[in-house]
């Protein structure tokens, strides 16, 4: 029996107005090439870095929502490598002193089993220059002309750039699907990026072994991982993702069970999304000497000073997904499993909390709102709210005013409250009127009593009239 | 402290540079003496002496997220050896980004 060990890098890039370390618009997509530059962020030599506010702030958000700890002292390093998309010949990123550290996150699967994910650190650095392989050597040019370049944009270069690794927490592909996923509705929650996948706002790389179930040789509780690990990288979807950790999974079990451990090595692998499997991009131990160290031209940052007040962004943070669909439960009464769907996006929440607003002025229960909108997969972005309502009115979508049904319904919580009923009875005085009138609180429990037998649809108003009609005779 | 040969490619690679069978000799010999130097430092007591990393002494110096003016395209390019439709170009680099 073979265990996955799999833990998550994800790179997220801030939606900042401008870049981590200059002035230039970070806005880089679909731009014309290199209009977004300066001597910074082009790696010029004696030009100076000066650290963006809300990129830090937004870092620090991220870390708050996974329930880290902000580091008391935290300092930018270098991250020293050759690659035609740095131009400085090194990457402004954090290692040994990361901004915030040591949180947790829990994921649900679709059954709604939790799993808790352990965050090893999120920290903040740059992304790099983007490259274009084989420039204008499209095909027709191909004779003419086919040199290898590479062309290199640094529009992008010096956009800020949020990383944030886990314990290798994960034990199998579902898991990375439900976290990624989370994290992304966290990052838009947030407001810090849009965190789209395609455009490469948000990375995944992931980290795979598998190890012996047994062999404690290699045990994750005790820290002591399988002796390589495969990194999976640029994947661009979820989907992919998935596919390319359960390969990787299938493969290193299978040459395990082959006795072939010694090709299980420490390399980067990607995605064929055509043949469907993982493939070497290089392998690591040369790659990976980044010889870090403190920036010197960055000064430190002491998280919990004043000039910081962390207290400010923790009341600046906005309810997050989770807080408001046990919101939606507690104090609006909807299913859990309606306040998820509602709560999935944030500008969704807020539509459907002024469409509750709205549904109380016209006695319509949030509940009933909410299994509308769900069960009819009402488009609440792009439809007007009071127009919502009254299509509910005009069709009593989901509201019950069959006067047989509720008269039945009635009569059931009639006699399942015989001494309530009695007291009531008692309580009725001549009003002038046919009806004779009894105490208002008695009978709203009894209303109260019908609406949870119809899980909350049935049309208040008939309900009253019908109790009044077979008991207050 | 006397670098190794095998030393002296690994650091070379790791900046990018190529050296010459000559070239990396003299290196080796001219880093060592380097690190000879460099060494005088392990004779300075620094017991009770916490590390630093920064000597200005400033703090949570930082920036409002505010968008300044960049360079022009052709400014940006103008020193570059090779262009090609707006891009900067080097050599072909295979692996996919």
């Amino acid at each position: 029996m073979y265990k996955p060990v799999i833990g998550l890098e994800v790179h997220v890039e801030l939606n900042t107005k401008s870049k981590m370390f200059c002035n230039c618009s970070a806005d880089y997509f679909g731009k014309k090439p290199n209009t977004h530059t300066c001597p910074v962020c082009l790696g010029l030599p004696g030009a100076l870095p000066f650290i963006n506010k809300q990129a830090i702030e937004g870092c620090l958000k991220i870390g708050l929502a996974l329930n880290c700890t902000p580091a008391e002292e935290s300092l930018f390093e270098r991250k020293n490598y050759f690659y035609p998309d740095l131009a400085k010949g090194f990457q402004t990123s954090q290692y040994r002193w990361p901004l915030s550290v040591k949180g947790w996150i829990d994921i649900e699967d679709k059954s709604g089993e939790k799993k808790r994910i352990r965050i090893n650190r999120a920290h903040q650095e740059e992304d790099t220059a983007k490259l274009m392989h084989q420039l204008g050597n499209s095909k027709t040019q191909e004779t003419s002309n086919n040199e290898n370049i590479t062309g290199i944009d640094f529009n992008r270069s010096g956009v800020p750039l949020v990383e944030i690794v886990t314990e290798p927490d994960f034990t199998d592909s579902s898991q990375i699907r439900d976290y990624a996923k989370k994290l992304q509705q966290i990052f838009r929650y947030l407001g810090v990026s849009n965190a789209d996948m395609e455009r490469g706002d948000m990375r995944l790389e992931a980290n795979v072994s598998v190890r012996e179930v047994g062999n404690e040789k290699w045990d994750v509780r005790t820290g002591k991982l399988p002796p390589y690990r495969v990194e999976l990288k640029n994947i661009n979807s979820f989907r992919f993702m998935v596919a390319a950790v359960e390969y990787e999974i299938k493969r290193q079990i299978e040459l395990l069970e082959a006795g072939r451990d010694d090709e299980l090595r420490q390399e980067t692998r990607g995605w064929d999304e055509n043949k469907k499997i993982t493939y070497v991009q290089r392998s690591k131990e040369e790659a990976h000497d980044y010889r870090y160290f403190p920036e010197p031209d960055l000064p430190e940052f002491r998280v919990q000073s004043s000039e910081f007040r962390i207290d400010d962004i923790k009341k600046g943070m906005p309810e997050l997904p989770w807080m408001k669909a046990e919101r939606f439960v507690k104090e609006l009464g909807l299913k859990i499993s309606d306040a998820k769907i509602l709560t999935e996006e944030t500008e969704l929440a807020d539509i459907f909390e002024k469409l509750v607003k709205i549904g109380r002025e016209k006695e319509i229960e949030p509940k009933v709102l909410a299994n509308y909108v769900v069960n009819q997969k009402i488009d609440l972005l792009n439809k007007d709210p009071n127009q919502i309502i009254d299509d509910i009115k005009s069709k009593s979508v989901g509201i019950i005013s069959d006067e047989e049904e509720l008269d039945k319904v009635c009569r059931e919580v009639i006699d399942e409250n015989g001494g309530l009923v009695q007291f009531y009875k008692r309580s009725l005085i001549p009003s002038g009127d046919e009806i004779k009138k009894g105490n208002p609180n008695m009978l709203n429990v009894l209303i109260g009593g019908v609406m949870r037998k119809t899980q909350g649809k049935a049309n208040a108003g008939l309900v009253r009239k019908i109790l009044e009609k077979l008991l207050n005779g | 402290m006397k670098l190794t040969k095998d030393q002296v490619k690994k650091v070379a690679k790791l900046a990018n540079l190529p050296l010459s069978e000559a070239e990396e000799e003299e290196s080796a010999e001219q880093l060592s003496k380097i690190l000879d130097y460099i060494d005088q430092l392990e004779k300075v007591d620094t017991r009770g002496v916490e590390p630093t990393y920064n000597v200005t002494g400033n703090e949570n110096v930082m920036r409002e997220d505010e968008i300044g003016e960049s360079l022009s395209a052709e400014d940006a390019l103008k020193n570059a050896s090779k262009t090609k439709d707006g891009f900067f170009v080097t050599k072909g680099v295979f692996e996919s980004e």
